[in-house]
């Protein structure tokens, strides 16, 4: 199972917890379940099946520009960071 | 990877050897530029051309009551007046869409000084200035808040009444001018402080300053009767340009055309929009092309800087030297409207240490100033020169040489930056090896009030999408096509990576920047990314060329493809010796076998590499007038490959001076009104070269693995440690520890006075 960090405003969801290992092949499916075990972690990461523009995703230490559309190993590793870019 | 020292005397590592990557062709474009000849924004002219001009708001925050146009509209000459009431109001539920458009001309609240106003068409530039004299506005004017703690403090003047605090994801209740508070968090730092034996805490602050381009801003627009409108505008990038026009005046994409000028400098500046969707309603009105162009003053004035910034470090180390903990609260200005890169500072401010616990808070808080932009490596300078800082107080407490104290705590490979992420190769301990060998660093520095500091950074990069169209000339020459803005060279660093799949010299590419008509998505040129990523998109579509040769040789030998090989620019038959054709003579061939050969590519590439840099100051201080003059300079920096190394040591240079600029000079001197006292480039004092010593620059090559070419993103980590080194090197000079910027002479003068030592 991917491990998923929680960032750490939304620890007040997930009990404290900083990580979880989780079932998903995807980011979307990863959020999916990731709201069935914190409910209401999915609309503070998602609007309209993406991630909300304040946000991006790493997966194993990579900032995905597919977003909930970037497929997840067994063994990733998934963040979820502010978004920026660069001048 | 093999690691010897470079046919280049500054080239300290080298990964491998190209034919054509790492080599110094002449640009391309060299000749359009240097004879005048390039055709750059304000060189823009067509027939029927009509000319805008903007007025703007003389407050800082006030509520517009009304704007009476009519005497304008009656002034002869004057062919349209447009307010926001011309932008279609499509984006109630979107209050990031309405922020936008209230940024290009205002809606209910002017929010700066220079806050554009209302906008007139005339038939010159005169008439069209003598018009914009004669709307009428009448504010009511409010208190502006000038500063991101002014704008944190409890009863605050709240510049946006519907704005509440995002805290990933959750909205606060009151209305606040901070409009994100964002968090990062490793390990546990209250255990991390209770292991530190030495713990140095400091506020810093940091002032206002503009990217400073050459080139002021400028549009042209023509609303076709079809409904199709062509913009010409200078931009980093044409396709955002054209996605924020079509949410703007909310018109698909496909209405939309926009042509890239020649760009005369950006650093992030030219990443907004301002005066495109203007120019677009005053042709819609005319039915004539508009053209505008910002003087210095409105650029200065109306167009993003970076923010100024409050910034709070603290920061424990054992005695052994080990950082065990590092806490930042970091306020940044977003100006006007939400969005300063204060996320980006975050991402930084501790990335080039291993740190076991760390906790960052950051605040995006708007204030009465232009919305701010990006500015290269936006966030990071801020936050480099207060962290690079106390580092430097840590191991003056720890008693170990500055240089062994990073390379003690540098980050390598593995290490987990503060959000979390793990890096991947990095080049940060050849860069501070590359430092401490230096013979910079290794010379004796000798007479009074002089001093030695020096400093670290961390820049992400980004990648992000790209398209490139190659055609295949009869002569064996190519015409490559792109939509990346060139801004520092990159015709020539994308070109190379083509020729280098092709096996032809980089002559023999012709490059040209195309409109968004004309090629694939692709961003903009900005985060260090376009020698990256549409250098990536010219080695797919050279590859896709390639593939296309191998077909019709395999036609013309009538043979399989898959028996054809592509060696040293000469196609051949694997099976048969016989068989064989050099690329230009293949090319040659094209007609007979099925026309023009082209190949085509559209990426969005992950392996991004993040970059390191380093900076060596060497200072005198003037004790009677606190002038700080900068005896020498040295840049390190890892940039993966260096595609063209004239190119990568002009970004390390250029953003080695921004870096000086702002840590001794640059700043937007505020009035008390919330105005800017000093708008022009005579009062707001960039370095020139009579300020400078020659900048020496060190190219580290860390391959990325992650690109065809080992290439990282070069354009500018330079700009961040330059004035935390210069700071180091005040304090070595004179033992006074700098806390804000500029390190103007007033500045210097008044630590002096205050002896502070910082500890």
């Amino acid at each position: 199972m991917a491990t998923v960090f929680i960032p750490s405003l939304m620890r007040t969801l997930s009990g404290g917890k900083d990580r979880v290992e989780i079932e998903g092949a995807t980011v979307r499916q990863i959020v999916k379940n990731l709201d069935e075990m914190f409910p209401g972690i999915q609309n503070r990461l998602m609007e309209n099946g993406r991630l909300k523009p304040i946000f991006s995703v790493a997966v194993d230490g990579e900032v995905s520009q597919l977003g909930a559309l970037e497929k997840v190993r067994e063994d990733s590793e998934v963040h979820f960071l502010n978004a920026i870019a660069g001048g | 990877m093999t690691t010897r020292q470079g046919t280049d005397s500054n080239v300290v590592l080298v990964n491998q050897e190209f034919d054509v990557v790492g080599t110094r062709p002449i640009r391309h474009d060299g000749a359009d530029k240097v004879t005048g000849r390039a055709r750059y924004g304000a060189d823009f002219q067509t027939a029927d051309l009509l000319y805008g001009k903007v007025l703007r708001s003389p407050h800082a925050h006030a509520r517009i009551k009304s704007i009476d146009t009519s005497r304008a509209e009656a002034l002869e000459g004057v062919r349209a007046v447009a307010t926001s009431s011309d932008f279609p109001n499509t984006y109630a539920e979107r209050t990031s869409r309405r922020y936008q458009s209230n940024n290009i001309l205002a809606g209910d609240k002017a929010l700066y000084v220079g806050h554009a106003i209302a906008a007139v068409a005339a038939v010159n530039d005169h008439v069209a200035e003598e018009a914009i004299a004669l709307i009428e506005v009448d504010y009511e004017v409010l208190p502006p808040v000038t500063s991101a703690p002014q704008g944190m403090a409890p009863n605050a003047t709240v510049l946006h009444e519907e704005m509440r605090t995002d805290e990933s994801g959750t909205q606060g209740t009151e209305p606040s001018n901070v409009a994100t508070h964002l968090q990062q968090v490793l390990g546990d730092i209250d255990e991390g402080f209770r292991d530190a034996n030495f713990i140095i805490e400091k506020d810093f602050d940091t002032a206002t300053v503009h990217q400073g381009y050459i080139e002021p801003q400028n549009s042209a627009a023509f609303w076709n009767n079809d409904g199709r409108v062509h913009v010409w505008t200078s931009t980093q990038g044409a396709f955002p340009v054209r996605t924020s026009l079509s949410q703007i005046l909310a018109i698909p994409v496909s209405k939309i055309r926009v042509t890239p000028m020649e760009i005369g400098g950006g650093f992030g500046g030219k990443i907004p929009i301002y005066l495109e969707p203007v120019a677009a309603v005053l042709s819609k009105k005319t039915g004539r092309p508009v053209k505008m162009q910002m003087s210095r003053k409105e650029v200065f004035e109306g167009t993003g800087p970076t923010p100024g910034s409050h910034i709070k470090i603290k920061m424990g180390a054992t005695r052994d030297g080990k950082i065990v903990a590092a806490q930042a609260h970091m306020a940044y200005e977003a100006g006007a409207f939400p969005g300063s890169p204060v996320a980006a500072g975050a991402t930084g401010i501790f990335a080039c240490y291993n740190i076991p616990n760390v906790l960052i808070d950051g605040y995006d808080v708007v204030v009465n100033k232009p919305k701010t932009a990006a500015y290269r490596a936006p966030g990071a300078t801020n936050a480099g020169f207060a962290a690079e800082t106390v580092v430097d107080m840590l191991a003056e407490k720890v008693g170990m040489d500055p240089l062994d104290f990073r390379m003690l705590n540098s980050s390598r490979e593995g290490t987990r930056r503060a959000d979390g992420t793990p890096f991947g190769v990095v080049g940060s301990t050849e860069v501070l090896d590359a430092m401490k060998s230096h013979p910079h660093y290794t010379s004796r520095l000798e007479g009074p009030y002089r001093g030695r500091g020096v400093a670290i950074g961390f820049w992400r990069n980004i990648g992000w999408k790209s398209a490139c169209s190659i055609s295949v000339n009869h002569d064996g020459t190519i015409n490559l096509l792109s939509g990346s803005t060139d801004i520092g060279g990159t015709r020539a660093s994308v070109a190379m990576q083509a020729a280098e799949v092709l096996c032809i010299p980089a002559e023999d590419v012709n490059p040209t920047v195309v409109d968004t008509d004309s090629i694939g998505y692709t961003e903009l040129t900005g985060g260090s990314r376009t020698t990256f990523s549409t250098g990536w998109a010219a080695h797919e579509a050279a590859i896709d060329v390639v593939n296309e040769m191998i077909r019709r040789a395999a036609m013309m030998w009538d043979i399989e493809p898959e028996n054809i090989e592509f060696v040293k620019g000469v196609f051949r038959s694997k099976s048969d010796p016989e068989l064989s054709m050099t690329f230009k003579e293949l090319a040659r061939n094209s007609r007979d076998t099925g026309g023009g050969i082209v190949g085509q590519s559209s990426v969005d590439p992950k392996g991004v590499g993040v970059s390191f840099a380093g900076a060596i100051a060497d200072v005198e201080v003037d004790p009677e007038t606190g002038k700080v003059t900068v005896l020498r300079f040295t840049c390190v920096q890892d940039v993966g490959k260096a595609v063209h190394p004239s190119y990568v040591e002009g970004q390390m240079q250029g953003g080695s001076v921004q870096g000086i600029g702002w840590g001794i000079n640059e700043e937007y001197y505020m009035n008390p009104e919330g105005g800017m006292d000093n708008f022009t480039l005579l009062d707001y004092r960039m370095p020139t070269s009579l300020d400078l010593p020659m900048i020496d620059t060190v190219i580290v090559e860390v391959a990325n693995p992650g690109h065809p070419y080992g290439v990282r993103g070069v354009g500018e980590a330079s700009i961040i440690s330059p004035p935390a080194a210069i700071a180091n090197a005040i304090y070595d000079a004179m033992g006074v520890r700098m806390e804000n910027l500029p390190m103007n002479p007033p500045a210097v003068l008044a630590a002096l006075g205050n002896g502070n030592s910082g500890s």
